[in-house]
């Protein structure tokens, strides 16, 4: 038997018995990011392709939300700041080296491209807006013609900040659970499948719903590919990295994991969607709301994972 | 100049007297601690080993809670001392995160707190408030850079090792065995 | 990883750091700022540390706002050497403890029942003063008796002697170290004294019986134990407990328990038998020796096997060890050594090896310390007490050198074959709920009392049964009596205060003066104050309270005619025994009616499901005095019961679940205990901390955590030579519910 424990009665708030410094906040604000980065990529993709006419909500009406998203996830980040007064430190320099700054500056700089981008197809959804002043229009005109760049500039910072969401964890290598590279495509691929179905359930066009009902059906299966992936990468990894996959594999996140996440997040709402594509009528709230929760529950037990997943020494 | 220390678990008993004097030393507030005595007990009884350590922040070359900081408030000081900027800590956590040690914690004022050496102290060329309370001595502070500094000569003439450095973190806190 | 490696990544390291982050930034130079620090401009008071009686010397340093920040070691003092312990170290939090008694209480109700109201010091002063003169008049002064541990007994000692008693008991007598004193000074004359006489810097080989050195963190011997293994000394370590110190040690005997005076006797055996004593110190200073041959002929090794399950060949090997290392070999005596009632025979056998192995009064065995002659302030004689405990007791614990503690409580319990029961107690100190055994008569003798006063810092479960409280002030904020205990080289120390007394609190010298007044005893503390005293005191030594106001501790040269170890530097020693010698056969014994040679007896043994409860200490705390203290119980703030694997799997234990224990005599601890399940404890015994389970909910850190082994001693073994109250005879077994609905 080997017995390892702290005699000095070490009780420091949140870090002990097992570390959970990290509460709602992160993920919420994680899936946030994900959820903007998925509706940005799309929008601005189907934008180059010129299909925005064909794809209005996907293209034109959600990033409205895209703010909003991004507000409400700085927000919650800057609920978790602990020294909040201090957090304007945040942007006094760029440390390529702490995805937590390049996130940050990333967020920054997104936040008012998507205003420009929204910009660019208010008149498209609201026949009757009226930006009013001259200088305004003017600026919303130059952006319509750098509308190219700008979704290419898009797409690229929002592939940055969909996977910022999975590489902010997969930094850490002190937590052997989210020491894995496949976080980031993870997280993106999810935050594009929540965008995937929010759009097809906003989508007032068959075709619309049966493209974004489609592209969700691939993204769930890359889902599921990579989880998979996560774990045989885990479990051929160090002793520490196949206990992380064990907790998830027989230990106590087994269960919420394998309901929450791949069962009802992500099985049961593809099973539903391709249900759909075969027109078998389904309530068209239900994979939607599944594929959020699911989203939602991923993030939360995986940073709650990882806090738990320790080096053993 | 690479400040390290070395704790020889021969001599240790586990006391907690490094615990309390860098309490009071460092006004380090009740209910948290930047050290901390682990016991690790081997075997079947009556075959049995017992290793005990003084643990605290490993004052890591390659840090990474500095890597993960995205304001620079940890960072490396004089001799290789890791230490938090109050002033310029935010809050995030991601160095507590980062941490494979568990060194860190959230001061109650907000910030990040953790040992620092007693860096006060060394600048003025005493040792740590931990090291200078042992009553056991088996604790020593020094300069790896320099050959006759009395813990490059027990890191040269007796077994050691370190914390997990296979997390790659290069510690600066060394284990006698 | 080895040297070389280690360099070359050092070497990679510093490279990749200079390039990542500079590493020597010297913008960041990090000279703190001194706010941050309280401590740049600190201003250092001298003081000796109240929390065990080790009494360290040492530093307190005050802040620039005249905050009390942080205790530090005296390096001119033998006791630290410039080092605290833990308790030492966190002897700030007895300061800062916001649950300290604040002002003097005067019980309104019954007692055991915590109604007190505020009394102004007069009050309470002249409340005494009447219970003390009228319990004279009706009984007697002999019958108060005083308990006391720490500094400011001395002032209630002188108290209670002017009045006319001289029954001043400390538990640490009768509870504690009373058997081994008891059987050194039968076999040597001399007892071993506080702080222990032992030379272990310089030994070869130090045996521990029961000693839990590291976790006992008597500051002397712990540092002395490291310096001494740094040399090169081996430990035997013979304990059921595989300790801290055990872990140290180069054998360790996992003794089964109780049987510790088989496993001395079969070292004596094998020592003499294999002509392995010293044939020459014997020769020259010893008494008895033909007949210890005789009388441990037949304790062989394998005899002592059947016995204490330790094989022969390692009885055997363990006694060569010692012999190789003699005379530079210390088979320690222990301190708290009231274990199964013949604990001053165990003690007997002890010394008695110590002088096989020639070990006292040599270097690396037994110093002879020596200590300032100390003069204190002169008073007139104090009148002489018609009675003492002693008189309770006809013919019992006739070798008794201080008073019981124990046997003061049971002459308080009111019975018809004495005439005179205690009626008054003064208890400075001491929580005797926690610190006598068999509670049930603890209390059912303070029932009996006529007058109870309490002087504490801490609101104690002793205090809840006092008719009157007197709220100390921390030993941080009081001047005490100069320290002068004997050690290698004489030394004095001075405590003084470092800040002003928090709350309605005072120093017991001021206290003990002011009740001395009310009743018309003042000119017993002639002085004006402590300063005045302290003056005169140092003055005759020829020092002054400026002068140990700046030292703190003042070393004195040993006459010449008195050597550190008199076995090596004199020709001729006679010893203060009967004989003049070493007595291997104790005549003081003998002629008292005990065995002059000590014998072994088989003790009880756990009954089937029932587990030998064992008890000890935890460096952190001593006992109920640290029970509450802010920066101790940060480090625990609970005990645990230790609890052998396969007793755990037999019961289906959990680690760090709570339950009951229950003793041999249907009593269950009043508070729930974690278990704590480790391959360091026997699987006939369990083990646990003394000094938790505090059930005064005005400590609000001690309250309710943890169980206290004081709950489940109700069994004591009473050693017949000196009243010594063996506690290590009960037996434990495990309850998952709360006692009250089962046990009665």
């Amino acid at each position: 038997m080997i017995e390892e424990i702290i005699t000095s009665g070490r009780m420091n708030p949140e870090i002990d018995p097992v570390l959970h410094v990290w509460g709602w906040e992160i993920p919420f604000y994680l899936f946030l990011g994900g959820l903007a980065a998925g509706i940005l990529i799309f929008s601005a993709y189907f934008t180059l392709r010129g299909r925005q006419d064909e794809l209005p909500i996907a293209v034109k009406w959600m990033p409205l939300s895209v703010p909003f998203l991004i507000g409400i996830g700085l927000i919650s980040l800057l609920l978790d700041l602990s020294h909040i007064l201090y957090a304007w430190q945040l942007f006094t320099n760029i440390r390529w080296e702490s995805p937590m700054s390049w996130g940050a500056w990333t967020l920054l700089i997104i936040t008012p491209l998507s205003i420009a981008w929204i910009a660019i197809w208010m008149e498209d959804i609201f026949p009757k807006w009226d930006w009013k002043f001259d200088e305004v229009k003017t600026v919303v005109k130059w952006l319509k013609e750098q509308r190219r760049i700008l979704a290419q500039i898009l797409i690229l910072l929002s592939i940055i900040l969909g996977m910022y969401t999975g590489i902010l964890l997969s930094a850490f290598n002190a937590r052997p659970f989210w020491n894995t590279s496949i976080l980031g495509p993870l997280f993106l691929t999810s935050g594009l499948s929540a965008s995937a179905a929010l759009i097809a359930y906003f989508s007032k066009t068959e075709l619309e719903k049966r493209l974004f009902t489609r592209i969700d059906i691939i993204l769930i299966g890359i889902e599921l590919f990579m989880i998979v992936h996560l774990f045989m990468g885990h479990l051929a990894g160090t002793q520490v990295h196949i206990q992380a996959a064990q907790m998830f594999l027989g230990g106590a996140y087994t269960v919420p994991f394998w309901t929450f996440v791949v069962g009802l997040g992500l099985l049961l709402p593809v099973s539903l969607e391709l249900l759909e594509l075969k027109h078998k009528f389904i309530p068209a709230i239900v994979p939607v709301v599944l594929i959020i929760a699911g989203n939602l529950a991923l993030r939360f037990i995986v940073v709650s994972a990882g806090q738990a997943s320790r080096w053993l020494y | 100049m690479r400040y390290a220390m070395a704790v020889d678990t021969q001599k240790c008993v586990g006391c907690n007297d490094c615990v309390v004097a860098c309490q009071t030393e460092n006004d380090v507030p009740i209910g948290h601690c930047r050290d901390w005595i682990v016991e690790v007990t081997t075997g079947t009884y009556p075959d049995l080993g017992l290793e005990i350590r003084s643990e605290r922040c490993n004052h890591c070359a390659n840090a990474p809670c500095v890597r993960t900081c995205p304001t620079e408030a940890s960072h490396y000081a004089a001799g290789g001392i890791v230490l938090v900027e109050e002033d310029e800590c935010i809050g995030c956590k991601a160095c507590i995160t980062s941490c494979p040690y568990d060194a860190r914690f959230i001061h109650p004022e907000g910030y990040v707190d953790k040992c620092t050496f007693c860096i006060h102290r060394v600048e003025k060329g005493q040792n740590p408030a931990c090291v200078s309370v042992c009553p056991t001595h088996a604790m020593i502070f020094g300069n790896l850079d320099d050959p006759n500094s009395d813990i490059s000569k027990a890191m040269a003439t007796r077994k050691w090792k370190s914390l997990i450095p296979e997390a790659g973190t290069e510690p600066k806190v060394f284990y006698l065995l | 990883m080895n040297r070389r490696e280690f360099i070359k990544i050092a070497g990679v390291g510093a490279g990749s750091l200079a390039f990542a982050t500079p590493l020597f930034d010297f913008s960041k130079e990090e000279i703190l700022a001194p706010d941050a620090h309280p401590g740049m401009y600190s201003k250092r008071t001298p003081t000796y540390c109240e929390i065990c009686f080790w009494k360290c010397a040492g530093w307190v340093h005050t802040n620039d706002k005249g905050q009390i920040w942080k205790i530090t070691g005296n390096n001119d003092d033998p006791h630290s050497n410039g080092r605290l312990c833990p308790r030492g170290t966190g002897g700030v939090g007895m300061y800062t403890d916001e649950d300290r008694l604040k002002t003097p209480l005067i019980r309104t109700g019954e007692r055991g029942k915590q109604v007190f109201r505020e009394a102004t010091w007069d009050e309470a002063f002249t409340y005494i003063a009447d219970g003390l003169k009228k319990i004279a008049e009706e009984h007697g002064p002999e019958c108060v008796a005083l308990f006391t541990h720490g500094s400011g007994g001395k002032y209630f000692g002188d108290l209670i002697k002017a009045y006319g008693s001289k029954n001043i008991a400390a538990p640490s007598y009768a509870q504690c170290r009373g058997p081994r004193e008891v059987g050194f000074i039968a076999t040597y004359g001399e007892g071993v004294q506080s702080p222990e006489r032992v030379d272990i810097r310089d030994t070869r080989c130090l045996v521990l019986i029961g000693s839990h050195f590291g976790e006992n963190m008597h500051n002397g011997p712990v540092q002395e134990i490291a310096q001494a293994t740094g040399k090169g000394a081996t430990i035997i370590t013979v304990d059921p407990r595989f300790s801290t110190v055990a872990s140290k040690s180069k054998f360790w005997l996992p003794i089964k328990p109780a049987t510790d005076m088989a496993l001395l006797l079969a070292w004596m055996h094998v020592i003499i038998n294999e002509d392995l004593y010293d044939k020459e110190y014997i020769e020259k200073y010893a008494y008895g020796f033909e007949d210890l041959k005789a009388h441990v002929a037949q304790m062989t090794p394998e005899w002592a096997y059947g016995i204490t399950t330790i094989k022969p060949e390692v009885i055997r090997e363990t006694a060569r060890e010692m012999a190789n290392a003699s005379p530079r070999v210390i088979v320690h005596p222990g301190r708290h050594v009231t274990w199964y009632g013949d604990d001053t025979q165990r003690l007997r056998a002890v010394a008695m090896l110590n002088a096989l192995l020639g070990s006292w009064g040599r270097r690396g065995g037994y110093y002879y310390p020596a200590k300032v002659s100390f003069k204190s302030f002169p008073h007139p004689a104090f009148p002489k007490p018609a009675r003492s405990w002693k008189d309770a007791f006809p013919g019992k614990y006739k070798l008794a050198g201080l008073a019981l503690a124990s046997g003061i409580c049971d002459a308080t319990v009111p019975s018809s074959e004495r005439d005179c029961s205690f009626k008054g107690w003064i208890v400075n100190g001491t929580n005797l709920i926690h610190t006598l055994p068999n509670q049930e008569n603890t209390l059912k003798a303070i029932d009996a009392l006529d007058l109870m006063v309490v002087i504490d810092t801490m609101p104690m479960e002793i205090t809840g049964y006092a008719d009157v409280i007197l709220p100390e002030c921390t030993y941080l904020e009081r001047y005490d009596n100069i320290r002068v205990g004997p050690h290698r080289e004489p030394t004095i120390a001075l405590r003084m205060p470092a800040a002003k007394p928090k709350y309605n609190t005072k120093p017991a010298w001021w206290m003990a003066k002011g009740i001395a007044e009310k009743m018309g005893l003042g000119h017993y503390f002639a002085w004006k104050d402590i300063e005045e005293k302290l003056e005169w005191e140092l003055k005759q030594v020829g020092s002054s309270l400026e002068e140990m106001k700046r030292l703190g501790v003042k070393k004195f040269q040993r006459d010449d005619d008195d050597p550190l170890y008199p076995m090596e530097d004199l020709d001729d020693f006679e010893f203060y025994t009967n004989t003049g010698k070493i007595e291997l056969y104790s005549t003081a014994m003998e002629d008292e009616g005990y065995d002059p040679l000590p014998k072994y007896t088989a003790h009880e043994e756990p009954p089937y499901g029932y587990y030998r409860l064992i008890y000890g200490r935890a460096p952190m705390h001593t006992f109920s005095r640290t029970a509450n203290n802010p920066n101790l119980t940060d480090l625990m703030d609970e005990n645990s019961v230790w609890v052998n694997p396969k007793v755990a799997q037999e019961w289906d234990l959990k680690n760090g679940q709570y339950l009951w224990l229950e003793n041999q005599d249907g009593v269950v601890s009043k508070t729930p205990i974690k278990v704590r399940i480790t391959e360091r404890i026997r699987f006939d015994s369990v083990y646990m901390v003394h000094g938790f389970g505090h059930t005064n909910n005005k400590l609000t850190r001690a309250y309710g955590r943890g169980a206290s082994d004081a709950d489940l001693i109700t069994k004591v073994h009473i050693d017949p030579v000196m009243g010594g109250t063996g506690m290590r005879g009960n037996f434990v077994t495990f309850r998952f519910e709360a006692g009250k609905e089962l046990s009665s």
